[in-house]
């Protein structure tokens, strides 16, 4: 059921929208503060518990809950990298290590060749937490910073995609993509157009983002990092924990032949041409992006199994995109947020969800919206306040960033839909 | 994939005052003489958001409505890349974070996104189309024109790509040599009739590129003092009328093979 008060100037088929081919997930892998790899996911989805804590990164001094993982500063990297050397990166290279997925990618290397293969990442801190400490190791008399600083290795933008590239051994197109919270829901449209175009045959795509004082200050200065752990469309929810992630997938149109794959069916992005840092309260953007994800994959709102919420647990967020869920899906319709497990990711927030909707896909479950007690009684969707045991041909998952950027994927089973 | 018509440009950068009247410049009948950049105006917006505005999203802006020309702005879908993003704003932040009191302002942390002129274009000019922001250190422009590229070939109509980066300030700037300011924004795919001014096509090598040395010392020095000034050899071309290829740096590894046709 859609509601009939859609803006008539919704743009639901910006440009000629095409369907498109699904592009599988042929290998992925994570690390958040629930732990490193799949099945620490898997697990804490599982048991419904939180990997939150309460904030016990560097001196900082706000009052709040983080998603930190635990093992960044005992695990430097391999020599051959070690010119990159900063907690995002190394964060990025936990990731790297585990599911066998450095193997995958050696794999496709070896059947298409390291310069089809592109490197799309999506990030907001980059390395930065390198620099403020630089900032405070400066020379006291020149104001210089400490000589062995390496600005393009850690803080500039380009540096996770450079860093990824370099660790596996690719040449394909290289990229970063930075739109502050969607920035790694994005990179999976901007690799689908480039698998279409055939600029390459596989893509890896991911985020990363790590701790730091510039998030843990700068969401606390617009009062959007709350003092206990965050709660998702709950009626007292008073904002995000920040949490710190790095997520990847191997992309591919073919998978190899008899293995099915979790795949993405359609994608959508849009901008709020709002405000900076607040969403459209009406969330009629996010919608269109949801609604862009449908008509590529050529999928009805009936067809959508289950959504994996932005859910940061800001009041403005939850709020808008609870409108725009329902705009798009009708009343009721099931969904949950994961950021009461491992915080608000930022740049890397976008592929948390999609991999967790490949996880979710994969053992037929629907995870909690933990830490969600008392439902905003404004609220028409379904917020699940249990896992439930599920098979899922679908799962839509949401990223909203400053700026107004919002990006809405919907992944699936390719083999189970209809030609 | 199909040639794409480039139908404005936008240009500021010093001794380039816009696109217009860099034409003759560019094209080697009026010499380059470097001069200081106006300061950027970002008029397109808003008093409330002008005030707000940082100076990189307002020469980005700047570039951005110089390409636009007549074409109306909400039907922009736009790419925005950039090497350094908003330099001034993250010094300031950098600054006040090694400081005694480390509370930060809320519109400087807005603000010090990458994809703050990306989000401030969207509000000044009402488009809900998508608003990308990307980097790929010194080869920015070339990687966004990439992505422009690969959505006008999904059937993408208006498309915009600003690049743009201002020096960064002491003691970044030791560390990044970026010595000039540059911006530049090129509408591609119109979908009104507009002006014609070349058809780009284009497509990825992994290998990076050749030489690109311009042949006018004063332009080839202002092509390395800025990531968004790899754009010069491209646009020399194009305001030459000249039939060319290129070979621009792509992702620092790789290259964009462009293939420059003039409409008349």
């Amino acid at each position: 059921m859609l509601p009939d008060n859609l803006p008539s100037d919704l743009p639901d088929s910006i440009g000629a929208m095409r369907r498109m081919t699904p592009v599988r997930l042929c290998a992925y892998t994570l690390v958040n503060a629930l732990g490193p790899g799949r099945e620490a996911t898997l697990t804490a989805l599982r048991k419904q518990a939180s990997g939150l804590r309460p904030c016990d990164f560097l001196d900082v001094d706000i009052p709040t809950w983080i998603g930190r993982v635990d093992g960044v500063e005992s695990e430097p990297l391999p020599a051959a990298l070690r010119s990159y050397e900063c907690r995002n990166h190394r964060l990025a290279f936990m990731a790297l290590q585990q599911d066998n997925f450095m193997a995958a990618v050696a794999a496709a290397v070896k059947r298409h060749g390291a310069g089809r293969i592109a490197v799309i990442i999506g990030t907001s801190t980059s390395g930065i937490l390198e620099t403020e400490l630089a900032y405070r190791a400066r020379e006291p008399s020149s104001g210089r910073l400490p000589h062995n600083f390496r600005y393009r290795q850690t803080q500039n933008t380009f540096a996770p995609a450079d860093f990824i590239r370099t660790a596996l051994g690719l040449e394909g197109p290289t990229l970063t993509i930075s739109t502050a919270c969607s920035s790694s829901a994005k990179v999976f449209a901007s690799a689908t157009r480039m698998l279409e175009a055939g600029w390459c045959d596989a893509a890896v795509v991911g985020g990363v983002d790590s701790l730091c004082n510039t998030t843990l200050y700068g969401f606390n200065s617009l009062e959007l990092v709350s003092d206990e752990p965050c709660r998702p469309a709950d009626q007292d929810r008073k904002g995000i924990s920040i949490g710190e992630a790095a997520g990847f997938a191997l992309l591919e149109r073919r998978g190899t032949d008899g293995d099915e794959y979790p795949a993405l069916l359609g994608y959508g992005e849009s901008a709020d041409a709002y405000h900076m840092s607040s969403p459209h309260p009406d969330g009629l953007w996010a919608a269109a992006a949801m609604r862009q994800c449908l008509t590529r994959a050529g999928l009805n709102p009936n067809d959508v199994d289950f959504t994996l919420l932005h859910g940061t647990a800001t009041r403005t967020n939850d709020s808008a995109e609870d409108h725009a869920l329902v705009n798009v899906l009708g009343e009721n319709a099931p969904c949950a947020s994961v950021k009461g497990f491992i915080g608000h990711t930022l740049g890397a927030a976008g592929i948390m969800n999609v991999l967790m909707a490949c996880i979710c896909m994969e053992e037929g479950f629907t995870p909690a919206s933990l830490n969600t007690r008392a439902i905003d009684p404004a609220f028409k969707s379904r917020i699940m306040l249990e896992p439930e045991q599920r098979n899922l041909g679908t799962v839509l998952t949401n990223a909203f960033g400053f700026g107004g950027s919002n990006a809405s994927l919907l992944l699936g089973w390719p083999a189970r839909l209809q030609p | 994939m199909n040639s794409v018509l480039v139908s404005g440009i936008g240009l500021m950068a010093p001794g380039l005052h816009g696109w217009t009247a860099s034409r003759e410049i560019l094209a080697g009948i009026v010499p380059h003489e470097p001069n200081e950049c106006p300061k950027p105006t970002g008029t397109c917006l808003r008093a409330a958001e002008r005030r707000r505005a940082t100076s990189v999203t307002r020469l980005a802006l700047d570039v951005a409505s110089e390409a636009l020309g007549n074409t109306p702005p909400s039907s922009v879908t736009s790419i925005f890349t950039s090497s350094g993003g908003e330099v001034e704003i993250i010094h300031g932040i950098f600054d006040q974070l090694a400081s005694e009191d480390r509370r930060l302002s809320p519109t400087a942390f807005h603000n010090s996104v990458h994809n703050a002129a990306a989000g401030y274009w969207s509000i000044c000019s009402g488009s809900h189309h998508s608003a990308d922001s990307l980097c790929a250190y010194d080869d920015s422009f070339a990687t966004g024109l990439g992505e422009a590229l690969l959505r006008c070939a999904c059937g993408e109509q208006d498309v915009l790509l600003v690049a743009v980066d201002l020096p960064p300030l002491f003691p970044i700037s030791e560390f990044r040599p970026i010595t000039q300011p540059f911006a530049v924004a090129l509408l591609l795919n119109p979908s009104i009739e507009s002006a014609k001014l070349a058809r780009l096509k284009g497509h990825y090598v992994s290998a990076s590129p050749g030489s690109d040395d311009l042949d006018e010392p004063g332009l080839e020095s202002l092509r390395l003092a800025n990531p968004a000034a790899r754009s010069l050899s491209l646009l020399m071309a194009i305001a030459a009328g000249r039939q060319k290829s290129l070979n621009l740096g792509y992702g620092m590894g790789g290259s964009l093979m462009i293939e420059i046709e003039p409409c008349n």
